[in-house]
């Protein structure tokens, strides 16, 4: 580890699906909690997720009072005709004392740069910047402060980008792992109809369906099988890019295999990158896993900044029986 | 209202050089669309074996008549990706088409630019940043709904902007940092051996019930149906839309741009055109577009 480096204490960024999870992650050492509002705006737009503008502001103060700042995510891309509500969403979260919004739509962003410009921005991982070049567009454009790097880079090259770039990054190091460019991917559009987006929801329950058929148990997702496992073995919830398919002679995980992503052991790597904040995925999970994760992160963090090695297993147990993969930041993923 | 436009794609898969040139030379000098879009969207490690050729191929196909666009990489993410969108950039006598943002980054301040269907184009905030930043053609994300395209249109309208939809052709729904055709193949995809290269319309994806979903085309995931808007031509016209777009694949790519010329001027209705469509020799089944599959009944909510 350099020097510079060891001076500098990165940020836990962590979900929170609800108020009540808010609170946990607070209280479980997050550094910073992401969350949204109820509605299309955001990019987990579940059923009994999200936040109302009350509850946001409650959930502020309360993340403020415990010396954790709140980040509002309303990254999902405005619709045609509607940009209002998204336009709305950034005031809303304004007025309730967000410490960042999170947003992906150039329009959005010019809007927020325009008519907000107190307000600190980052850009979504849903807006995909994958090189210093596009980096530097939106930061010396819109005085963007923070981008969320895409899961499409190596650890090199998330190095090269911050040696070239005017402000912060944020990477994920756990949960759910998207295979393709964040906010460049259709595919659950072309399965169901619902735009991850436009609506927020990829591989949405509402199309998912489990069917017996003879000795198998079928997962379908829009009414096409995404997988299909012997009676009596745990069925995968199908989400499209973890499915089985054939394509030519291959047969089986045509793009990712069910895993999720642990870089807890890439985190001193990170940090030499130049990485300023950690992510943990998981908006839709419980407040249990929450209150795991976060304090596992927040150990492993502590744990490094202190000289201790971050303890190998210490992330495992908490992928819930799923394989983990560090993605792209090892070049092999590719 | 003006005439639609018929602009031809990029060639977004690895075929050969020589056919590649080949098929240019024949757009050139046989196919009857306005423009045609050359340069390597999908992957830059194809994009060498094409480089030499390109002057060539661009000055034969405005011999031809052709408006030439210059497309710049979907994913830039390492440096000689940022070098080649960079100098493509400032090619002359040729218009510019984006597939990300990274070209504004250095794109001159009064140079003009198309806009790719890859980039998310889903507002008239978005549409009327891009305008005001010089971007004259957008077309539009293929998931968009029909009153979002209505939306648009009316709104490019205003601004001097042409609304082009992709028209015919397996519809892009994903780009990846990961190769999938090096992944089933077992390659990395650093020693892909460019397997993509055996499959000139990219591969078929099925379902394990042998259902047609997807198709891969090296760091690209398609659709497997060759979506096509020729049935829906009266209602996307209605909407305002002025252009439309024609993404190769192999089959008669003439027998195709003219069952489409046809449809625009209204000789033929959209019974004879889709018949004309299954008449060009493709390699690929035919489907509807993404607008029109949001409403089939396994779409329609709760499968």
């Amino acid at each position: 580890m350099n020097l510079a480096a060891a001076l500098v204490r990165p940020e836990l960024v962590c979900p929170a699906g609800t108020p009540a999870a808010l609170r946990t992650a607070v209280e479980a050492g997050a550094d910073a909690v992401y969350c949204g509002f109820r509605d299309e705006t955001n990019a987990r737009n579940f059923p009994g997720l999200n936040f109302s503008p009350q509850e946001l502001t409650d959930s502020i103060r309360f993340a403020h009072d415990h010396g954790s700042k709140v980040l509002v995510a309303i990254n999902t891309f405005p619709r045609a005709g509607a940009e209002r509500l998204w336009q709305e969403a950034v005031a809303k979260a304004e007025g309730a004392g967000a410490d960042a919004v999170i947003l992906a739509d150039l329009g959005l962003v010019a809007h927020a740069a325009a008519k907000h410009p107190k307000l600190r921005l980052h850009l979504s991982v849903q807006a995909a910047a994958s090189n210093p070049d596009v980096i530097r567009f939106w930061a010396e454009t819109f005085g963007i402060r923070r981008v969320v790097l895409p899961r499409v880079l190596s650890v090199p090259e998330i190095a090269a980008i911050n040696a070239e770039i005017p402000c912060e990054t944020e990477v994920f190091v756990f949960g759910g792992l998207c295979v393709m460019a964040e906010g460049r991917c259709s595919l659950s559009s072309h399965a169901t109809g619902k735009s991850p987006n436009m609506n927020g929801v990829c591989s949405p329950p509402s199309h998912v369906l489990y069917k017996e058929e003879g000795e198998d148990l079928v997962a379908k997702l829009g009414g096409f099988t995404i997988d299909r496992t012997p009676k009596g073995v745990a069925a995968p919830y199908p989400t499209l890019c973890k499915g089985r398919f054939t394509a030519g002679d291959y047969a089986g995980h045509v793009f990712e295999d069910p895993v999720s992503l642990d870089a807890a052991q890439l985190i001193p790597p990170l940090i030499d990158a130049g990485v300023t904040a950690f992510k943990i995925e998981g908006r839709q999970r419980s407040r249990a896993y929450t209150q795991a994760v976060v304090a596992a992160f927040r150990k492993a963090i502590d744990d490094h900044m202190a000289g201790r090695p971050i303890a190998a297993d210490m992330t495992r147990r908490l992928a819930e029986g799923q394989s983990t993969t560090a993605g792209a930041y090892k070049k092999t993923w590719r | 209202m003006t005439n639609p436009s018929l602009v031809l794609g990029p060639v977004l898969y690895n075929w050969p050089v020589d056919t590649w040139a080949d098929f240019l030379a024949r757009v050139a000098d046989e196919v009857d669309v306005d423009r045609v879009h050359v340069g390597e969207v999908v992957c830059s490690k194809r994009e060498p074996f094409f480089a030499d050729r390109l002057p060539e191929v661009i000055e034969r196909l405005q011999r031809g008549g052709k408006t030439v666009v210059v497309d710049t990489l979907a994913l830039v993410t390492v440096k000689r990706e940022r070098q080649l969108v960079a100098d493509l950039a400032t090619i002359e006598g040729v218009e510019i088409e984006i597939n990300d943002l990274t070209p504004l980054a250095t794109l001159e301040a009064e140079r003009r630019f198309a806009v790719s269907p890859l980039v998310n184009v889903y507002n008239e905030g978005t549409l009327g940043w891009l305008a005001a930043r010089g971007a004259w053609s957008v077309c539009l994300p293929p998931e968009l709904p029909l009153a979002s395209v209505r939306e648009l249109a009316r709104e490019g309208a205003r601004l001097g902007v042409e609304t082009q939809v992709f028209a015919f052709g397996r519809l892009p729904l994903a780009i990846s940092g990961r190769c999938y055709h090096a992944r089933i193949h077992g390659l990395a995809k650093d020693s892909c051996r460019y397997v993509c290269a055996e499959d000139p319309d990219g591969l078929e994806v099925d379902t394990l019930d042998g259902e047609a979903f997807l198709a891969i085309n090296g760091v690209q995931t398609m659709s497997q149906d060759c979506a096509t808007v020729i049935d829906e031509i009266d209602a996307l016209m209605d909407a305002g839309v002025s252009s439309f777009r024609l993404s190769p694949q192999t089959g008669d790519m003439k027998a195709v741009a003219a069952a489409f010329r046809d449809r625009l001027a209204g000789r033929i209705d959209g019974k004879e055109a889709l018949a004309r469509l299954a008449g060009a020799d493709l390699k690929v089944p035919l489907g509807p577009s993404m607008m029109s599959r949001a409403w089939t009944p396994a779409n329609a909510g709760g499968a």
